[in-house]
């Protein structure tokens, strides 16, 4: 279905209405890394070798390799300054990069801004309006400045975003009297104005309770659900963990991981934990199945699982006398792969 | 899946843009959204509101200290001496006290608001992802604040003409060279400075809406627009500068004094108006050459 010019071609190929490649799951691993700039339709956005040096100096983003298969929930992680606000700025055109370029929906940027921010609803660092007018004022606002936006339809589609992010019965309330939840909704609601191919959310739950971060898991969901891609940046491993399938961790301006939420998982060996009165047998009973990485704590025996299964390890417990309490397999958490790549502590590395 | 998309309004991907195959175009939609923006906006009418109330305190204290035999004597506003002979001249009297702060204030506020207010407020982002183009909301932007010239320039124009047709003598005018024109004729020349000043007003913005590219405080870029128009206004007071007043944005400003003589002298307003395109132009163009390559980081 690709012929070979739209393979090296930098651009949205000409046979992008086929959308069969649309969907398509594939981590970064087949990237190319040629000086030919090589772009799958399968990805929602691409960038490469992308950078901004502040004029102070700071370089924020460092070299960016970042593939976004399209119809991904793409979770863009890193702990705060690491440099994914001013990612998306760079995707979204409000930034330029001092090296590099990128593809949004396979548009070319920023030749082909017009045409790709069209397809691309986004939120970027918190909500943003005037403050003396309405919910629904706003949205017509930004509705009015979209050059492709049918005017005819503008007062039903207003209605229909502030309906699916709940803002209907404040529509016409002045924007300064909202809530903070209430603001980040009315900015995921200028997202959902039209529909949209790739949705690129900086942040969406901050500031806002619990309640209302499920409200916005959920019409992340949605959204997913109704084909669009979404790319959304947190500091939040719940949120990334509960909605996203791949996930990309920025550390200092660069990206330290890129792929399957899965992979970054089963980044790590699994671990069996036992629990029982007598650690020192189990301990020698585990060392006698073969496995590694013996480590007693108290009451608990861990161990590498390698390649056996737990009900196995169980039963040579039991049957070597050993009075087992509790029997674990505990996954390594999200937390523990996010420290690893980004390094001990939450604080700003420059 | 992108086939489950809903068939409203959406072109297909892979299809080119489409502007202008609505029923409203493209760009007069977010001109009059701008319009309501800067007329909406509760500061902007209160400025409009002191436009209102100047003429009409003017009139009043004008009405009050002169009397048909008296002169105000040198030194006064231009044409305060023809005022007790005809209320039409009041608008010329109030133009040219207003046009020393009060307008290119008025118009200061709302240009150097126009992209700094929209930086600082965080609006300007959602505006240039949705993508308005930048190009193109300057486009707006300046055409607003062209259209927020006239009307605050009409606007003390027209108040202080029913002011004056009030307060004031009304007949035939006399011009400054002795001859006699009809009334209406009076008020023609009178509109046509009001559009004149619009103009020159209009100028003032475009320095605003530069000023406004390189901040994202709207105060700082409205101080900067005073300290250029109050700089020039004092250089025109320095006979030394004589040789740069040409250049100088104020100094054509009230240079339509050839319009009430008999035949009519343009030639100050022609200067005038070359004066004023020339800044539109240059200073229109560092807004655009600033905000097409400007980071957006507010």
């Amino acid at each position: 279905m690709q012929s070979p010019e739209d393979e090296v071609s930098f651009g949205r190929a000409a046979g992008r209405a086929d959308d069969s490649g649309h969907g398509g799951r594939a981590d970064n691993s087949g990237r190319a890394d040629d000086a030919v700039q090589v772009f799958d339709p399968s990805y929602a956005l691409v960038t490469r070798g992308l950078s901004k040096r502040f004029r102070n100096g700071q370089l924020a983003v460092d070299t960016l390799d970042l593939q976004v298969p399209a119809g991904s929930v793409y979770g863009f992680l890193g702990p705060n300054g690491s440099g994914k606000t001013t990612t998306i700025r760079l995707l979204l055109g409000l930034i330029q990069p001092t090296a590099g370029r990128h593809q949004l929906l396979g548009f070319p940027m920023p030749e082909g801004q017009t045409e790709a921010l069209a397809r691309v609803g986004s939120l970027v660092e918190g909500p943003a309006f005037y403050p003396h007018l309405s919910g629904r004022g706003n949205l017509a606002r930004l509705d009015a400045a979209d050059r492709t936006a049918s005017p005819a339809t503008a007062p039903a589609r207003i209605e229909q975003a502030l309906h699916r992010v709940g803002l209907l019965a404040a529509a016409d309330k002045k924007y300064k009297a909202y809530s903070l939840g209430m603001k980040q909704r009315l900015a995921i609601a200028t997202s959902l104005l039209r529909p949209r191919e790739l949705v690129i959310l900086d942040e969406p739950t901050n500031g806002l309770d619990p309640q209302g971060t499920r409200e916005v898991r959920s019409l992340i969901r949605h959204i997913a659900a109704d084909g669009a891609t979404v790319f959304v940046s947190s500091h939040l491993l719940a949120e990334v963990e509960q909605i996203c399938t791949h996930v990309g961790v920025m550390r200092s301006g660069r990206l330290v991981f890129s792929g399957p939420l899965s992979q970054l998982r089963g980044g790590g060996t699994s671990r069996v934990l036992v629990r029982t009165s007598q650690p020192e047998l189990a301990a020698k009973v585990l060392n006698d199945l073969g496995l590694a990485e013996i480590r007693q704590d108290g009451q608990e025996v861990t161990a590498d699982l390698g390649t056996l299964q737990p009900e196995f390890i169980c039963e040579r417990l039991v049957y070597g006398g050993v009075p087992v309490a509790g029997l674990d397999t505990p996954k390594r958490s999200l937390e523990d792969e996010f420290v690893e790549l980004t390094g001990e502590g939450f604080d700003v590395e420059q | 899946m992108l086939s489950s998309r809903p068939a409203t309004e959406v072109r297909e991907p892979g299809e080119s843009a489409m502007p202008g195959t609505h029923p409203v175009p493209a760009w007069l939609r977010l001109f009059r959204s701008e319009l309501r923006l800067v007329f909406g906006r509760p500061r902007n009418l209160a400025l409009l509101g002191v436009l209102v109330v100047i003429p009409v305190f003017l009139g009043i204290v004008l009405r009050l200290t002169i009397n048909a035999n008296s002169s105000a004597g040198p030194g006064g506003p231009a044409f305060l001496n023809q005022l007790a002979g005809n209320g039409v001249f009041l608008t010329l009297v109030v133009l040219s006290l207003m046009l020393v702060l009060v307008l290119p204030l008025v118009i200061a506020v709302v240009a150097g608001d126009s992209i700094a207010g929209e930086a600082n407020m965080g609006t300007l982002r959602g505006l240039l992802t949705v993508p308005a183009g930048r190009t193109r909301l300057l486009a707006v932007k300046y055409a607003a604040i062209v259209v927020f010239s006239f009307a605050s320039c009409l606007l003390v124009a027209c108040v202080s003409l029913i002011m004056g047709l009030i307060l004031f003598h009304t007949g035939p005018v006399t011009l400054l060279s002795g001859t006699t024109v009809p009334l209406a004729n009076g008020v023609l020349r009178v509109l046509v400075v009001a559009i004149y000043a619009a103009v020159a007003m209009a100028a003032v913005g475009a320095i605003g809406l530069a000023a406004s590219t390189f901040t994202q405080h709207p105060v700082g870029a409205i101080a900067g627009i005073l300290v250029v128009v109050i700089g020039s206004e004092i250089a025109d007071q320095v006979p030394q500068l004589s040789g740069i007043h040409p250049i100088l944005p104020s100094h054509f400003w009230l240079a339509w004094g050839g319009l009430f003589r008999a035949p009519i002298d343009t030639s100050g307003i022609q200067h005038g108006l070359l004066s004023s395109a020339l800044y539109i132009v240059i200073f229109g163009a560092i807004a655009w050459a600033r905000l097409t390559s400007a980071d957006v980081t507010s």
